[in-house]
């Protein structure tokens, strides 16, 4: 009997390292892992690598991991908001390492990662600053820089609804990242609103196939500290 | 005469076509949706996995999930639909989207853009969608003052701030003038109120051509 679905948001990342690549699925103030971060925060796993759209704004999600000075390097579009005040903080003491990634970029090299493919060529960013010391290639007649896939130890992702063999559903654009972040780790976790029975879903609306996720765990279950 | 930022953003809204698929950039861009004519259908794309936005939610009756790029609370239209990134960009860099509306803190006589990072290093760099948007749409129409708050011209022959993309931009709407970006130079396409070509050219740090009759 397949059932990915754990019990506490606290063992479903009790196996995330020191060092480790942690996905993390959101944008903005939408579709976020809220209940995982906070699980990961109190797990104390450091020097880890968030890869993730934004830094975290305030003192809640992302943004408590680099409170807690558990994360050594940021893989992001968007650090910079209102209210990113400890991504800011780290940066401005060099202590945290920041890799600036258009976001389409990095959607897509988590794509390739979750694909199977190790590089695309991208127009985006040729002749531009970020595209410095990686190699391009002109194609028809169209600038293009090699970007290469990107890959995780674990992603931490949010869906709506799912099941026990973990296929997913979303809620409007809180979607974002999560679905590509969730193809690209060697452990996926998703939290999640609530469980159905298996075949309660419709096959025809499920966004992520339960294959690339491995763990799953709904709101109301215990393992966060109120 | 210098438009305000609402009123340009009306004279962009007079250049959308019906039936465009648009993505509209964070800020003065966003104003343009207020100003598009009722006679026009256009399907607005927001880069977080939104097509078919439609206006902000009633007061408690947002969907948290549901945000703009810009993160604000915007609605869904009848027709619309959601998908991921990798599917957004996609559908952005595959040339799917008809125009992208951005602001700029500068652009060049060849249609550089400038508009994610100044030279100023004490600031961590923040990019977003900006560069994927910038290669992707099939046209990019920038919307910004035309000078600084200091007077010094956003126009120039070449940008010395760090590009977005080279060459990507077709046309320049400011508080003065709107201007093509064409294979001979930049061209006044039109002038605003009574101002004249060398009013404007006096704010512009490339050479214009005027505009054909």
């Amino acid at each position: 009997m397949i059932n990915k679905v754990w019990d506490s948001f606290a063992s479903a990342v009790a196996d995330v390292k020191d060092g480790d690549s942690v996905m993390i699925g959101g944008f903005g103030s939408s579709g976020f892992p809220l209940q995982l971060i906070e699980a990961l925060r109190q797990h104390g796993a450091r020097d880890l690598t968030v890869i993730s759209n934004n830094a975290g704004v305030g003192d809640e999600g992302i943004a408590s991991l680099l409170k807690d000075r558990l994360v050594r390097k940021i893989v992001c579009s968007f650090p910079r908001s209102a209210g990113s005040v400890w991504f800011e903080r780290l940066y401005e003491e060099g202590a945290i390492e920041l890799e600036l990634v258009p976001q389409g970029t990095l959607a897509e090299r988590i794509r390739a990662a979750g694909a199977g493919i190790g590089g695309f060529y991208t127009p985006t960013g040729y002749g531009t600053r970020l595209a410095e010391g990686k190699e391009t290639k002109v194609i028809n007649g169209r600038g293009y820089v090699l970007e290469t896939a990107l890959p995780a130890d674990v992603a931490l992702i949010k869906a709506q609804r799912a099941d026990a063999w973990g296929n997913l559903i979303y809620n409007t654009a809180g979607r974002n990242f999560n679905p590509p972040m969730a193809t690209a780790a060697a452990l996926t976790v998703a939290e999640v609103e609530r469980v159905d029975a298996v075949g309660d879903l419709d096959p025809e609306c499920i966004v992520t196939p339960g294959i690339f996720v491995d763990r799953v765990v709904a709101h109301g279950m215990k393992g966060v500290a109120e | 005469m210098r438009l305000k930022p609402a009123e340009i953003a009306e004279r962009v809204a007079q250049d959308i076509p019906d039936g465009a698929y648009v993505n509209l950039g964070i800020g003065m861009p966003t104003m343009v949706a207020n100003y598009v004519s009722d006679d026009r259908q256009v399907i607005y794309q927001s880069e977080n996995g939104i097509l078919g936005v439609g206006p902000a939610p009633a007061p408690g009756e947002e969907d948290p999930d549901l945000i703009n790029a810009g993160k604000q609370f915007v609605t869904l239209l009848p027709g619309g639909a959601y998908f991921d990134n990798a599917e957004s960009f996609a559908m952005m860099r595959g040339g799917h989207l008809d125009l992208a509306v951005l602001g700029a803190f500068q652009v060049s006589e060849k249609g550089d853009l400038a508009n994610w990072a100044t030279n100023n290093d004490t600031y961590p760099p923040a990019v977003g969608g900006a560069m994927d948007l910038a290669v992707g749409a099939k046209q990019v129409f920038v919307i910004m003052s035309h000078t600084t708050k200091s007077g010094e011209p956003k126009i120039l022959e070449s940008c010395n701030y760090p590009l977005t993309g080279a060459a990507v931009v077709k046309r320049i709407y400011t508080d003065l003038a709107v201007l093509d970006v064409t294979d001979q130079g930049l061209r006044v396409r039109q002038l605003h109120g009574d101002n004249t070509f060398d009013e404007v050219q006096a704010l512009t740090g490339a050479t214009l051509l005027p505009a054909l009759s």
